[in-house]
């Protein structure tokens, strides 16, 4: 089990439940839930129930405060199902409760998110557009103020839970241009208006993704979240926790690759001697055990850093492009260990392989990731 | 209602172990985990309780600090009220000393149920509900695959050979759980953390009475299952009925 100095018996006791679910309630349907593109709702109900959905958020909102190493345990060992699409739906409210739990007013949170994570409602975050998703400020969906309702017209697409989302968070411009002009509004249930469309993907096939044509939603006044022009303030409040768990979850997924490559080296015989001893082999692993290292160390103390209270904007958009890049060389060069197996759809190395290069693109392309770090710095 | 159930930690089914130098008993890095059938007692314990309002309930492990972490994080995480913890040496202790011990626990708790684990999957003794019956004068069932207070009665169904048997004890009384009794909930990440608040009393064999209480069995020996030899290719079904014939007396 994964271990170290920063960890007490409480994650100790987490991991083992978590274990014990991913084990009998994940693992042996993950294959099939892939193939069928949805996982059931249920799930979120059974991982509602062990404190999963509710890690990290306030306790009077039925939530679980607890350090940042509880989630990297999470993530450790829900990655052992082999499959990000099931870690992505099933984490979608992570980030759209942030937002309502950080600029909404008490009533509105007590109404919106406890349904959430006791697993009973499904909560997504609309962001991105056609038109643009590293561009945030620059989107383009409009909501025009009539009566005690805003009109909602617009286009939002890649929306994980989008299709079953019951709660959306959605990005709109009640303003001018620029990040001053967006506002959030939390959009309940299936209002007339809007239309949902699946949109088929490389990977994560599991979970539901989403374009969301918004043609005249109306959503009361009573459903936008903080003021008016608070909509980018409000995203930017969980960004940080965001990239730091999509490389927490990077990470958790090079080390399940690594760890079915290096079982099937060990077993595998090639020219009557197991891979292993092949000095190409061995060295292979080894390189990708410093790399997989590496990244948890950074992982470890950007999440240390965190714990402590602070706030390491360049260095976690550093952690995640270091931990993204990671995953996909290291998922790459595992199918490539596990030959003509590694390509055979339902084995996780092959789910994950195609599975990496989502990371690398979505909370942050790496690029921009790059110019924001390089501005954070002052450079 | 007041139901005590037991917690005992057991190393791991799926672990190597390796037996110590003086052949007695077990060393190294040994991985353990909550007796499963213990799991059973709790989550039965549990559901009684959720079904029983005003039901209290009552852990008791044996052994040192590495037990009270599975008191508390396999039972008090769980739901289940408060821990008491009894020193001992698990190495030193037998199953008819463990079944004095929840004797004297019973005389001071005065439960209605004791509510144990049929046996723990290290040793495989199945002993200590019966002892403790034997000792208490208590009706006992074992085996409980279901368990329901009617009354003033507990009816415990037990999956016997071919069929059910269905039997009524009056209170208070022993139950020893079996595997299909019921499905253990999990320790959810919430349970984990209010388990720290929970009591969690230690008791020594001093307190109970039983300072200088000997186990009545010894461990003489233990040893690892012999290696497992190479095959062997035979040239046909003759030898092959000749082998197994002569030297595996197989048929
Ligand atoms: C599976 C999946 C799930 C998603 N889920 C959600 C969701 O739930 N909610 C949501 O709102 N969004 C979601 N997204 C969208 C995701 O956040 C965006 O894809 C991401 O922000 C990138 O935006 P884009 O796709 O529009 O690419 P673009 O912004 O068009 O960028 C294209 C490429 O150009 C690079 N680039 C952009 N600007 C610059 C620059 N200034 N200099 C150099 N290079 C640049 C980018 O790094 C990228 O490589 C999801 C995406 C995927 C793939």
């Amino acid at each position: 089990m994964y271990d170290g100095p920063f960890f007490t018996d409480d994650h100790r006791a987490f991991a083992a439940t978590l274990r014990r679910f991913v084990d009998r309630d994940l693992t042996p349907h993950v294959a099939a839930w892939d193939e069928a593109e949805a996982f059931p709702r249920e799930v979120y109900g059974q991982a509602a129930a062990l404190g999963l959905l509710g890690l990290g958020f306030p306790e009077d909102c039925g939530g679980t405060p607890g350090d940042p190493f509880l989630k990297l345990v999470a993530a450790a060992e829900l990655a052992r199902a082999g499959s990000g699409g099931l870690a992505a739906g099933l984490g979608s409210h992570g980030i759209a409760l942030p937002p309502i739990v950080g600029l909404g007013e008490p009533d509105q949170i007590a109404r919106l998110v406890p349904p959430v994570l006791r697993g009973e409602v499904i909560a997504a975050l609309a962001v991105t557009e056609p038109g643009g998703g590293s561009d945030v400020a620059h989107l383009r969906t409009t909501a025009t103020r009539d009566g005690d309702d805003y009109v909602v017209h617009g286009e939002k697409t890649f929306i994980t839970s989008g299709l079953r989302a019951d709660l959306l968070t959605v990005a709109v411009r009640t303003g001018g241009s620029g990040a001053e002009g967006l506002t959030l509004l939390a959009v309940e249930g299936q209002p007339a208006g809007l239309t949902r469309s699946p949109l088929k993907k490389m990977g994560w096939w599991c979970s539901d993704t989403a374009h969301l044509h918004f043609d005249g939603v109306r959503v009361p006044v009573a459903n936008r979240i903080g003021p008016e022009g608070a909509g980018f303030l409000g995203l930017m409040l969980d960004f940080n926790g965001e990239r730091l768990g999509l490389a927490t979850m990077a990470w958790a997924f090079a080390e399940v690759c690594f760890a079915d490559a290096l079982a099937w080296a060990q077993l595998r015989e090639t020219f009557g001697r197991p891979l292993i001893h092949r000095q190409v082999i061995r060295h292979l692993l080894v390189d990708l055990r410093m790399d997989i290292d590496a990244v948890r160390a950074t992982v470890e103390r950007l999440a240390w850093r965190v714990g402590q209270g602070e706030r390491p904007v360049a260095e976690v958009c550093m952690a995640k492009n270091l931990a993204t890049r990671t995953l996909e060389h290291v998922a790459g060069a595992c199918v490539q260990v596990l030959g003509g197996a590694g390509y055979m759809r339902g084995g996780r190395v092959e789910r994950i392989f195609r599975e990496s290069k989502v990371l690398s693109i979505g909370g942050g392309a790496s690029e921009v990731l790059k110019d924001l770090a390089a501005k954070q710095l002052g450079w | 209602m007041k139901i005590l159930v037991s917690a005992k930690r057991v190393s791991d089914p799926n672990a190597r172990l390796h037996v110590a130098a003086d052949g007695r008993w077990v060393e190294g890095d040994v991985e353990y985990i909550l007796n499963p059938f213990c799991e059973n007692a709790i989550e039965g314990a549990l559901q009684l309780a959720e079904a029983h309002e005003g039901t209290e309930t009552v852990v008791v492990g044996i052994g040192d600090e590495d037990t009270a972490r599975f008191l508390r994080q396999g039972a008090l995480a769980r739901g289940i009220d408060r821990a008491l913890l009894v020193n001992a040496d698990e190495a030193a202790i037998d199953s008819d000393l463990i079944a004095r011990i929840y004797a004297a626990v019973v005389a001071k708790e005065e439960p209605d149920i004791v509510l144990l684990g049929k046996q723990a999957v290290d040793c495989d003794s199945n002993q200590v509900a019966q002892l403790l019956a034997e000792y208490l004068g208590w009706p006992q069932a074992t085996f409980a695959s279901k368990i329901e207070v009617v009354g003033s009665e507990v009816r415990v169904t037990r999956e016997v050979d071919g069929g059910l048997e269905v039997l009524g004890l009056t209170l208070p009384c022993v139950i020893s759980a079996d595997l299909r009794l019921n499905e253990p909930r999990y320790a959810s990440l919430t349970g984990i953390m209010k388990a720290k608040k929970k009591p969690l009393d230690e008791l020594e064999l001093d307190d109970l009475g039983l300072g200088a209480a000997t186990p009545k069995v010894r461990v003489v020996a233990m040893s690892t299952p012999p290696g497992r030899v190479a095959g062997v290719m035979v040239k046909d079904v003759d030898e092959l009925i000749l082998k197994l014939r002569t030297e595996a007396r197989a048929i």
